[in-house]
C-alpha cells in the first residue's frame, strides 16, 4: 500500500500516526485514572462513571456561556475555571451518591454494579430534562483550535497536546496523592485492611467519601476536556464507559502503574491496527487480543501483591 | 419525557393565537373539503379504526429517551406542529385529529410492542414514527400483520417498500447521485474517500456512491472506512485521509461520532474551505452539537435546509419556532416528519375514508403543494418525488443553499445497477 507515495509523505505520516497514538493514549489515561481509583481502590463498579464526565462536559458548556455573556474578554482562558468547576461539581454529586448510595453496598460488589447502572439511566434523564435531549456545542476559545504547523506535512492538534499536558498532571497529582501523602496512605491501608485501618484510629467511613468523590472529579475534568474532541449531550457517557472498563480491567484493577500501562497498550494496538485496516476491524482484533490476554492473566497486566 | 410534556401543554390562548397564524398562509394553499360537511362515521371507517363523529386518532411514536432522543425529538416537534395546523384548519373530514404519544425509548423490540399497542388496544388510524432504520424493520412485520399505516421520515438506504409504509425522507440513490454528479462536476473530483459509521445505511450507501463514481463519473475510490457506532478516535483515518489526499471527502458519519470526526478534522488542520467535503448525514440539528466553527464550508446533500427560500418555508419556519422555542434549528428529517400528517390528511380526503386499505390505494399521486421543501408527490412506491439540494455550512449552523435539481429526483429504493 506504501509503493504510490514518497518517503518523506511517509515519514510524516509515522510520526503524525505516533501523535494519534499518544493522543489516544492520554484520552484513556484520562478517561480511565477516576475509574481506576474507584473499582480499583474502593471495589466499587461504578457503572455512571461516563455520566460524571458529561457532568463534567455539561459544567464546561455553562461556563463557556456564562463567559460569553458576562466576561467575553476573558474568553480564552474559561476553560481552567471550567476544569475547576468540573472538578468539584462532580466530586460533589460522587461524594453525596457516595453518602447516599454506595455506602450501603460496600459488601455487595454486584449490587453496585446495578445501583450505579440504575444511577447512571436517572443522570441520564435528569440531563434530558435541564439541558434538553439535544446535544449541545461547546464553544472553545479560538487557540485551543487547529493546529501546530510543524512541517507542511506534519501537523500537530493543539487540543491533542492539551490533553496529553492535562494528563501527565493528573497522572503525577494522583501518584502524589495515592502514594506521598498521609491520606493517600489511609486510603491504601483501608483497601488493603479495613478492619485493622479502623483500629489504628483511621475514619474508614471518611476516607471512602473522599476517595470517591476523587475519582468522580477526575471524572469532571475529564468530560471537560474532552468537550475539545467528543460530543456533549445526556448520553455521550456511554461511548466512554467501554474502553474505560476495558482499560482498567486489562491494567489489573488495583494498580495505578497497570492502568496507564494497559491504556499505552491498547491506545498503541488500536491506533495502528486503524492505520492498516478498517476502524471496525482495528477494534475487533484489538479486543480480541485483550481478552487472549485476560485468558491467560486473569489478574490483568499488573497485580497488587498483598499478603492475604 | 417531562420535557415533552411541559412544552405541549401551552396556555390555550397561546395556541389559539398560534394555529390562526400557522394557518393562515396553508390555507390559501389546500383544498377547502375540510370545511364540508363532515361524512358519517359508518362510511369513512369500515375497520373499526378510532374514528369518532368529531376526532380521530393517530400514533406517534418516537424515542423521547435513550440515545436517539437527540435526533427524534425535532420529528416529534414537527409532527405535533403539523397536527396542530391541520387541527386548526378543521380537522380530517370534520374530524379533529386526536394523538396518542409512545416513547420508543431508543430500543427496537419496544417500537414493536409500542406499535402493537397503538395498533391493536387504541386503534389508531395511523402512526407518524421511527427513525433509524432498525426501529422501522422492528415495526414494519407489526404494521403488515395488523393492517397499519406508518409515516416514516428519514433519509434511509432504500430496498424497502411496504403497502402499509409511506417513506416521507429520501431513499439513498435520491439522496446521493445528483450530489455526487454536482461535485464532480463543480469541482472536477476524481478521487473519493468515503467514511462511515458501522451499520446498514453507511454501508449501503456507500455501495451507491462506489459504483456511481466508479461506473458513471469514472473516479477512483481511495478509500473506505468504518467506524463502529459511537467511536470518538479518528485521529488515524484523518492520517490516512491526510495520506492519499482525496478530491473529496464523503461522509455518513451519525451520533455523538459526528461530533468527534469534524472537531479532530478541524484540530489537524484540514481546512475545509480548501478540502471539499460532502455529507449526507449532518443536518442543521447535527451543526448544533459540533459546532458551526468546526464544520463550516462542507457541504451537505439532502432535500431540505431550514435557510430554503420559498413562501412555504418562510410561513413553516416561523411557525415552528413559535412553538418550539427561538434556538430550536430545523434538519432535513424534522421537515419531512412535518410532511407526514400532511400527506395522511390529503390521502384521506383523497380516499373519503380512513380505511387503511383505501389510504394505501388512494396514496400514489396525492400532492403536497405545502411542502416547506416546496412541491411533493408520492410515487407509486410509496416513496416520495422530491428535489436533491446541496448547501455549504456556515458559521452559524445554517446552510446556505448552492445547488438544487432543476427536476423532481424519481424515488428508486431498488436502484438497478447499484446493488
Amino acid at each position: 500500500m506504501f509503493g504510490d507515495y514518497s518517503i518523506g509523505d511517509l515519514g510524516s505520516i509515522f510520526v503524525m500516526q505516533g501523535f494519534a497514538g499518544l493522543i489516544l493514549f492520554s484520552v484513556y489515561v484520562l478517561m480511565a485514572l477516576g475509574l481506576a481509583i474507584i473499582f480499583g481502590q474502593m471495589g466499587v463498579i461504578n457503572m455512571a462513571h461516563g455520566e460524571f464526565m458529561i457532568l463534567g462536559a455539561y459544567v464546561t458548556w455553562m461556563t463557556s456561556n456564562l463567559f460569553q455573556s458576562y466576561l467575553p474578554s476573558l474568553f480564552g482562558g474559561y476553560f481552567f475555571l471550567a476544569m475547576i468547576l468540573a472538578f468539584v461539581a462532580s466530586g460533589a454529586l460522587g461524594m453525596l451518591v457516595e453518602w447516599v448510595l454506595i455506602r450501603h453496598l460496600y459488601k455487595r460488589p454486584l449490587d453496585t454494579l446495578l445501583a450505579t447502572w440504575g444511577l447512571s439511566l436517572m443522570l441520564q434523564q435528569a440531563y434530558r430534562s435541564v439541558f434538553g435531549a439535544r446535544e449541545v456545542g461547546v464553544e472553545l476559545p479560538q487557540w485551543m483550535l487547529g493546529s501546530l504547523h510543524v512541517t507542511d506535512s506534519i501537523e500537530v492538534p493543539i487540543n491533542g497536546v492539551f490533553v496529553m499536558g492535562l494528563t501527565v498532571l493528573i497522572t503525577i497529582a494522583v501518584a502524589y496523592v495515592m502514594f506521598k501523602s498521609r491520606w493517600g496512605r489511609q486510603v491504601r491501608a483501608v483497601v488493603q485492611n479495613r478492619i485493622m485501618a479502623g483500629a489504628v484510629g483511621i475514619n474508614t467511613e471518611k476516607v471512602d467519601r473522599y476517595t470517591f468523590g476523587l475519582g468522580c472529579g477526575i471524572a469532571g475534568v475529564a468530560g471537560s476536556a474532552f468537550t475539545m474532541i467528543g460530543s456533549t449531550g445526556p448520553t455521550s457517557g456511554q461511548l466512554y464507559i467501554v474502553d474505560t472498563f476495558l482499560v482498567v480491567v486489562f491494567g489489573g484493577a488495583a494498580s495505578l502503574l497497570g492502568t496507564i500501562a494497559s491504556a499505552f497498550s491498547i491506545s498503541q494496538t488500536q491506533s495502528t491496527l486503524e492505520f492498516f485496516m478498517s476502524g471496525s476491524m482495528a477494534k475487533v482484533l484489538t479486543l480480541l487480543a485483550v481478552v487472549g490476554i485476560l485468558m491467560l492473566r486473569p489478574q490483568g497486566l499488573f497485580a497488587l501483591k498483598v499478603r492475604k | 419525557m417531562s420535557d415533552e410534556a411541559n412544552k405541549g401543554l401551552l396556555s390555550p390562548l397561546r395556541r389559539k393565537l398560534l394555529m390562526g397564524m400557522a394557518a393562515v398562509p396553508a390555507i390559501t394553499m389546500l383544498p377547502r373539503a375540510s370545511f364540508a360537511q363532515a361524512p358519517a362515521t359508518s362510511a369513512v371507517n369500515t375497520t373499526g379504526l378510532a374514528v369518532t363523529d368529531t376526532e380521530v386518532t393517530v400514533g406517534i411514536l418516537h424515542s423521547a429517551t435513550g440515545t436517539m432522543a437527540i435526533s427524534e425529538t425535532g420529528s416529534i416537534e414537527a409532527e405535533k406542529l403539523a397536527i396542530e395546523q391541520i387541527n386548526a384548519m378543521g380537522g380530517v373530514l370534520g374530524r379533529k385529529i386526536k394523538f396518542i404519544q409512545e416513547d420508543g425509548a431508543s430500543d427496537w423490540p419496544t417500537f414493536a410492542e409500542k406499535a402493537k399497542k397503538l395498533l391493536v388496544n387504541d386503534k389508531v388510524a395511523a402512526i407518524m414514527g421511527c427513525w433509524t432504520s432498525a426501529s422501522r424493520k422492528a415495526v414494519l412485520p407489526v404494521m403488515e400483520q395488523y393492517n397499519g399505516m406508518l409515516y416514516y421520515p428519514t433519509f434511509y438506504e432504500g430496498l424497502e417498500q411496504s403497502k402499509n409504509v409511506i417513506y416521507t425522507g429520501q431513499e439513498a440513490t435520491q439522496q446521493i447521485l445528483a450530489g455526487l454528479n454536482w461535485i464532480a462536476k463543480e469541482k472536477g473530483a476524481k478521487t473519493f474517500f468515503f467514511i462511515g459509521s458501522d451499520y446498514i445505511w453507511p454501508r449501503t450507501s456507500n455501495k451507491i456512491a462506489r459504483k456511481h463514481v466508479e461506473n458513471v463519473l469514472k473516479g477512483k475510490v481511495v478509500g473506505e472506512e468504518y467506524y463502529a457506532l459511537g467511536s470518538t478516535q479518528f485521529n488515524s483515518v484523518i492520517n490516512k485521509i491526510k495520506l492519499t489526499k482525496p478530491d473529496v471527502i464523503f461522509t455518513d458519519v451519525v451520533g455523538g461520532s459526528n461530533v468527534a470526526f469534524y472537531k479532530q478534522l478541524k484540530a489537524a488542520g484540514i481546512d475545509l474551505a480548501k478540502q471539499p467535503l460532502l455529507t449526507i448525514s449532518v443536518t442543521e440539528d447535527e451543526i448544533d452539537g459540533i459546532g458551526g466553527e468546526n464544520i463550516a464550508g462542507a457541504y451537505a446533500c439532502m432535500k431540505y435546509f431550514q435557510s430554503l427560500d420559498n413562501p412555504n418555508n418562510k410561513t413553516f419556519v416561523p411557525a415552528f419556532k413559535k412553538m418550539w422555542g427561538e434556538k430550536t434549528v430545523i434538519g432535513d428529517v424534522t421537515q419531512a416528519a412535518y410532511l407526514g400528517p400532511w400527506l395522511w390528511k390529503l390521502t384521506v380526503e383523497k380516499a373519503g375514508s380512513f380505511d387503511v386499505d383505501k389510504i394505501a390505494a388512494a396514496s400514489p399521486g396525492v400532492e403536497f403543494k405545502g411542502a416547506p421543501e416546496g412541491y411533493v408527490r408520492i410515487h407509486e412506491n410509496h416513496h416520495l418525488w422530491s428535489k436533491t439540494r446541496v448547501g455549504r455550512a456556515k458559521l452559524d449552523g445554517q446552510f446556505e443553499l448552492i445547488y438544487e435539481t432543476a427536476d423532481l429526483v424519481e424515488p428508486d429504493p431498488f436502484p438497478k445497477g447499484y446493488q
